[in-house]
């Protein structure tokens, strides 16, 4: 347990050491006062024409404002997550620091936990960071606090797959590029997944049958967000999150060991 | 304390390591030595658990390094070819970090961490970033890193490598410190250091182990006879025959000429010292002598001659010719 936090440290020590948090932090919370810029003025609009009797009838805040805007994050973290896992393991194996940890009384579970732990903190502070724009809401307006924090619960576990995918591609090279180019392509082939699923809402106007439509549109990564973006925690994908990001830190593990035989 | 058995280590079709058996004893030094691509350092990685086997198996401290890992970690040092840093992290924070992965218990860590910096005589860069510092203080700092949590066994996989010779002298000495206590195998291309540092070699070519034993017998073992260099001033005539009539010479070959002064190499058997009989009859044809020294078989021409000998069928193994040798 004391092994697998000093590895989280570590690495929440080595983001902040470089200038990568400070980068991805720091362009995340542009990006996202700029959504929130735009979708707020559209909401005020709104209310503007409901004022008038021209708009919608009702006009939530959590539906209308935050809903929205945090499904755009949502589109963010293709770009920005990347940045963080891509140097978890392809920078040890660069520096040559992997032969340090791996011949350390600790096991390759500890090491691949204590990273995977490092890289959601940071990500956990970068969604801390907008949570004081929304908190900006509750200054003007009166939005409900549980679906926000289902919401972001959602978020967190959202991210914990992506980053447990990119832990998996980092393993794979020595190359930080080609890891961070990689785990940005798997990333929009998990979002994109259930767009050739439908066969009448198919982006590419074709049927894949009923019962790889329904594996497809399961394995999407984003339709399981929708009912935590809602205020609901259904266990269905609360399991599927936490197993996903349980099989792709497994798949790690593999990745690692099988790399030590092969030298 | 280190029990290699058997050991093979294969990458696809390349056969790195083959075979390889040997034993380290506790508070010795062992040399490692081979040309580069000899296998080296995939043994090193095996006897570290950094890789497991694909054959035989490497006992550390009385722990198997495949199945008991983490105990057999626990007593190993290992410094890498390259010195394992993070260059964001200063030399103190690094090695707290160490300390805590390699179970240094939070109470000992500071004083461990000072204690050792001492040692390794980087005190006064414990602020620095790692990826800051120069070429020797990094390997210091690997090394340091390597007897933090003050293990049995040492593996230092060319420890010398790179720095400048003042560093090479103060490496050594500080290898030599710690052997009492600890159990070392370092491995170099660099002969003397062998000489200077190990108590006893190994020597190992394409994944074979080629020799096992002491610098010293090594030298004595693969010379069967005793070679004198004599170099004299008589430019004019012929001393082969003189030197040869002396009682116990078996061969005598000119060695080289620089103006009026000419050398020679007088073999003789090895049990008999002729360097009075050689004085006595130079001196007594009138001649000068310049210099009269043994020729002693180096490292290096051991070296060479025991890794060269791969591949010619007819020569018996070279553990089995020393031996003969000796006789």
């Amino acid at each position: 347990m004391s092994n697998m936090f000093a590895i989280a440290q570590k690495e929440i020590r080595a983001y902040f050491a470089s200038p990568i948090a400070y980068v991805v932090i720091g362009l995340f919370s542009i990006l996202f006062g700029v959504f929130y810029y735009a979708i707020l003025d559209w909401f005020v609009k709104q209310g503007m024409q409901m004022a008038m009797g021209m708009g919608p009838q009702s006009l939530n805040v959590n539906e209308r404002m935050i809903r929205p805007l945090l499904q755009n994050a949502m589109v963010m973290l293709l770009f920005v997550l990347p940045m963080i896992t891509m140097r978890t393991y392809a920078e040890e194996k660069r520096s040559g620091t992997m032969e340090l940890l791996l011949t350390s009384p600790i096991t390759d579970v500890q090491i691949l936990v204590g990273k995977f732990l490092g890289a959601l903190t940071l990500y956990a502070a970068m969604l801390g960071v907008t949570l004081v724009y929304v908190m900006g809401l509750f200054a003007f307006g009166t939005p409900e606090w549980k679906p926000l924090a289902t919401a972001y619960l959602g978020l967190l576990l959202f991210g914990g797959c992506f980053i447990s995918v990119g832990m998996l591609v980092s393993s794979f090279t020595k190359n930080q590029i080609v890891a961070g180019m990689m785990t940005f392509v798997v990333f929009l082939l998990l979002w994109v997944i259930d767009w050739i699923a439908g066969s009448a809402t198919g982006l590419f106007g074709t049927s894949a049958g009923p019962v790889v439509e329904e594996v497809l549109n399961y394995l999407s990564i984003t339709q399981h967000f929708d009912d935590f973006g809602k205020g609901i925690i259904d266990t269905k994908h609360l399991i599927f999150y936490v197993s996903f990001i349980t099989f792709g830190l497994f798949l790690t593990a593999r990745s690692v060991d099988s790399e030590r035989w092969r030298g | 304390m280190i029990e290699v058995q058997h050991l093979t280590k294969r990458y696809g079709r390349i056969t790195a390591v083959d075979d390889v058996t040997f034993r380290v004893e506790r508070g010795e030094i062992l040399g490692f030595l081979g040309p580069n691509g000899a296998g080296k350092t995939t043994t090193m990685r095996v006897i570290t658990g950094y890789m497991p086997p694909t054959q035989g198996k490497v006992i550390v401290a009385g722990f198997d390094v495949f199945d008991q890992p983490v105990d057999a970690k626990r007593r190993t040092g290992y410094l890498p070819e390259t010195p394992p840093l993070y260059p964001d992290m200063t030399v103190r924070e690094y090695l707290t970090f160490v300390a805590k992965i390699k179970g240094v218990h939070s109470g000992d860590r500071l004083s461990r961490v000072a204690q050792v910096m001492k040692k390794t005589a980087i005190g006064d860069m414990a602020d620095r970033h790692c990826g800051k510092l120069s070429k020797g203080y990094r390997q210091r700092v690997g090394l340091a890193q390597a007897i933090l949590h003050n293990p049995d066994v040492l593996v230092l996989d060319e420890p010398t490598a790179g720095l400048d010779p003042k560093q090479i002298i103060e490496t050594r000495q500080l290898i030599k410190e710690l052997a009492g206590n600890h159990t070392i195998v370092l491995s170099t291309h660099i002969l003397p250091e062998v000489a200077q540092t190990c108590q006893r070699v190994v020597i190992i070519t394409k994944g074979k182990v080629v020799a096992v034993d002491t610098p010293e017998n090594l030298t004595h073992r693969l010379s069967g006879a005793e070679t004198m260099y004599v170099q004299l001033d008589a430019a004019d005539v012929d001393a082969t025959s003189v030197l040869q009539a002396v009682p116990g010479v078996t061969r005598v070959g000119l060695s080289d000429r620089h103006g009026t002064a000419v050398g020679y190499e007088v073999e003789s058997s090895r049990d008999q010292d002729i360097r009075r009989e050689l004085a006595a009859a130079v001196v007594a044809r009138g001649w000068g002598l310049l210099e009269l020294r043994p020729l002693r078989m180096s490292l290096e021409e051991i070296f060479l001659q025991v890794t060269t000998e791969e591949g010619k069928p007819e020569q018996p193994e070279t553990t089995g010719q020393t031996e003969e040798a000796a006789q």
